[in-house]
């Protein structure tokens, strides 16, 4: 009993002593080195700017709302369990035999396949399922390809301008073989939007 | 096959740290020198480094330690509306009890919304410490239960307080610093606001929340932790923002344990004893990973047939092979950081992650709680075969007798009995019905992975469990308490018997342990003893979903 209680008194200083250096120097020693030019705006967000407004993260998947649906210029992101909301993020942790999901899933599956004038069928995987950070930044080239000509309807502009700027956002993986091919939907659209008519 | 290159490129950059690393450690346990930061800290804290310690004594040390971390650490979580970076965020008892042990434990399970919960101080000065220590003390106790192996006709097994210093200060803490750089080089955020304001180019509003995160994402991996500092834990993007980062922090949350097998050899004076078990361990992780890929990877169950692919629960820039690996890696190193949500997997791959965690910690297994598992494991095989051959055991040149094996088995069984029981006592109660996200097997799969996780200080979760009543807070709370203290009792017991026997000469009749013959008794002993005992509550979850 004295043993234990000399050693947790010992472990209350080492604690103190480490909380110093690991709770304290350490994080404040990243936070430092990461002010330096070239990592202090990765390590604030990697946030966009047009016009001196914030419109979002490079990180982030934010879906836009158009503000007519029969008009539709917006490439949209996956669904998100936490409606998109960057100031939280998670999944909706359905199982993979939820029979009340499943008819969501196929709800979604309708209205995407309506919006963009396709069969059901052609409506890629990552378009009907709901990310795992309610926040992914990234659609698979498939499912950019299907958005693109209602997006290049909606903005005026040929669909080949279009095809092309998907293609500009895209992200190959890594040396051929690390991660899966993405679109970034928040720079595709802003290029999009860059390139309509409408541009300023 | 884009894939398979991604394993390929993980496991060469794994072998070309095993030495370095395993040796570094070796050196850093073994060599009586103090540097002069070490000197001043022991000085401040009043303690004698040259003083070895009984195992006792070293238990007390950790179970002071472990103690005082939890008051602390409590205490910083209530008290956060006094501390500073607090953004009016509070936390309520229950979640402060759990969150304490969980992070003191290695665990890390969370019970909590870090964005809306945590601020950034208690983040820092509680959780972050708790990362680095809950590791060291890992690896302290293992490298305690190698000393009882290599030493002979003596009672001291080391200094805890200085094993604890060093694995922080010399191991953990450079190599977090670098990879928070790093991490913070591929988008990885490490801010001290909360959160900043933006209008979207549909002209809505939000706010997208900050965190220090590069600081906590890499010693969260290389401490084998896995608490996220935002709610969606390694799959948000700002703490695994592309591929690359996310195949960094599954070497991160690997290359400790991997390691201590050479570690392991260069201080047991025989490197292929190290081997040998790393061949244990990097068969079973493959063999898991196979399964859990191949589940993943084809349409299995309603919901991915009906969208094309497993992609619920899933992030883009990982696709089903990035989080496939890390799903194996998360669960075999007791980590219990998650690219991808295993709620959503098939039965097949969501009981894939459920039984790497059952295996006990050992695939490869946390930072130190590794290799002391399969150690322990291998002291349990060593005495089947003896039984076998009706010889009393050895392993390592040391008898295994009466106590010995009582410690081993003690060890192995704490976690068996903490999943079984608290799994089918939370299911006769009432209020556990409402608690599951999924109707059918899937909601015992949900109860099963929370108590498998807990026993195991793994941390991650079936997440659609809702794990914020009472009954789950305080149980899964003390299955965290009792998975890590219960098995660390018995392993330093084990080593302050083992290091006060004498060395036993090799002789012909002594089973080698660095061949195939003993890399397959180990093997089949770690998986005879998870089937034996947790077969049944696997078919009634993920089996029969998987069947289905």
């Amino acid at each position: 009993m004295k043993t234990l209680l000399a050693q947790t008194a010992a472990g209350l200083r080492v604690l103190v002593v480490l909380t110093v250096l690991l709770g304290v120097v350490y994080p404040l020693g990243v936070w430092l080195v990461d002010r330096l030019p070239g990592l202090q705006a990765n390590a604030e967000g990697s946030l966009v700017s047009v016009n001196g407004t914030t419109v979002g993260s490079d990180l982030m998947g934010i879906d836009p709302k158009a503000a007519n649906p029969g008009h539709d210029p917006w490439f949209h992101t996956r669904p998100s369990a936490v409606n998109g909301d960057p100031s939280t993020s998670g999944a909706s942790n359905k199982a993979a035999d939820n029979p009340d999901y499943i008819k969501v899933m196929q709800q979604r599956k309708t209205t995407i396949a309506a919006r963009e004038g396709v069969d059901p069928a052609q409506v890629p995987p990552d378009a009907v399922t709901a990310s795992a950070s309610g926040l992914d930044a990234d659609i698979s080239p498939a499912y950019a390809a299907l958005q693109a000509p209602r997006v290049a309807r909606a903005n005026g502009l040929p669909l080949a301008r279009v095809l092309a700027l998907v293609e500009a956002n895209t992200t190959g993986r890594g040396l051929g073989f690390v991660g899966e091919p993405r679109v970034d939907v928040l720079m595709l659209n802003l290029a999009v939007r860059a390139a309509g008519p409408g541009a300023h | 096959m884009a894939g398979l290159l991604q394993v390929l490129l993980l496991l060469a950059a794994l072998a070309v740290c095993w030495k370095p690393l395993g040796d570094h450690m070796a050196r850093v346990y073994t060599t009586p020198k103090h540097s002069r930061f070490e000197k001043a800290v022991y000085r401040a804290v009043r303690v004698d480094p040259d003083a070895e310690q009984r195992w006792p004594v070293y238990a007390a040390g950790v179970v002071g330690f472990s103690f005082v971390s939890i008051v602390l650490l409590y205490l910083l979580q209530r008290l956060q509306p006094l501390l500073p970076w607090n953004f009016g965020r509070t936390v309520n008892p229950s979640v402060a009890f759990n969150t304490a042990i969980s992070f003191v434990t290695n665990t890390n399970w969370q019970s909590y919304v870090p964005e809306t919960t945590m601020g950034h101080f208690v983040q820092m000065a509680g959780l972050t410490v708790q990362n680095f220590v809950s590791a060291a003390v890992g690896m302290a106790v293992a490298i305690a239960l190698i000393r009882g192996f290599i030493r002979s006709k003596t009672d001291r097994l080391g200094n805890f307080w200085v094993d604890l210093v060093r694995g922080s200060v010399r191991i953990l803490l450079p190599i977090a610093f670098v990879f928070a750089i790093v991490l913070t080089a591929l988008g990885v955020v490490m801010s001290l606001k909360s959160g900043v304001a933006v209008t979207n180019p549909d002209g809505s509003h939000g706010t997208i929340a900050l965190a220090p995160a590069a600081s906590q994402e890499a010693i969260k991996e290389l401490g084998t932790n896995g608490g996220g500092i935002f709610n969606a834990n390694s799959a948000h993007p700002f703490e695994n923002p592309n591929a690359w980062s996310n195949l960094i922090e599954i070497f991160l949350l690997l290359v400790i344990p991997v390691s201590l097998t050479r570690t392991f050899g260069v201080m047991v004076g025989n490197k292929k004893q190290g081997g040998v078990l790393l061949g244990v361990m990097g068969v079973l992780w493959g063999g898991m990973l196979a399964v859990i890929w191949w589940a993943e990877a084809h349409p299995n169950g309603p919901l991915a047939k009906l969208a094309g692919a497993a992609m619920e629960g899933k992030e883009v820039r990982f696709g089903i092979p990035g989080s496939a690996l890390f799903a194996d890696s998360t669960t075999g190193t007791s980590t219990g950081a998650v690219n991808a949500m295993h709620d959503s997997f098939s039965g097949l791959g969501g009981g894939g992650a459920i039984l790497n965690m059952l295996f006990g910690e050992m695939t490869p297994g946390g930072a130190g709680t590794g290799i002391y598992s399969i150690l322990v494991m291998a002291i349990i095989a060593m005495f089947l075969a003896g039984l076998m051959v009706g010889r009393t055991p050895e392993y390592l040149g040391k008898k295994l007798g009466k106590r010995e094996v009582t410690c081993a088995s003690i060890a192995i069984l704490a976690m068996p009995l903490l999943v079984l029981l608290g799994t089918g006592a939370a299911l006769l109660l009432p209020g556990t019905g409402a608690a599951l996200n999924n109707p059918g097997a899937h909601g015992f799969s949900e109860v099963l992975y929370a108590y498998t996780s807990a026993s195991n200080n793994n941390g991650s979760a079936f997440a659609g469990l809702t794990v914020t009543n009472g009954w789950f807070q305080s149980t899964l709370g003390l299955c965290m308490l009792f998975g890590r203290l219960v098995p660390i009792l018995a392993v330093l017991c084990l080593a302050g018997s083992l290091a006060s026997q004498r060395k036993v000469p090799e002789t012909v009749g002594t089973l080698p342990t660095t061949g195939p013959l003993f890399a397959t008794m180990l093997t089949g002993t770690i998986l005879l003893v998870a089937a034996l005992t947790f077969v049944p509550a696997l078919a009634l979850g993920p089996i029969t979903e998987a069947l289905a």
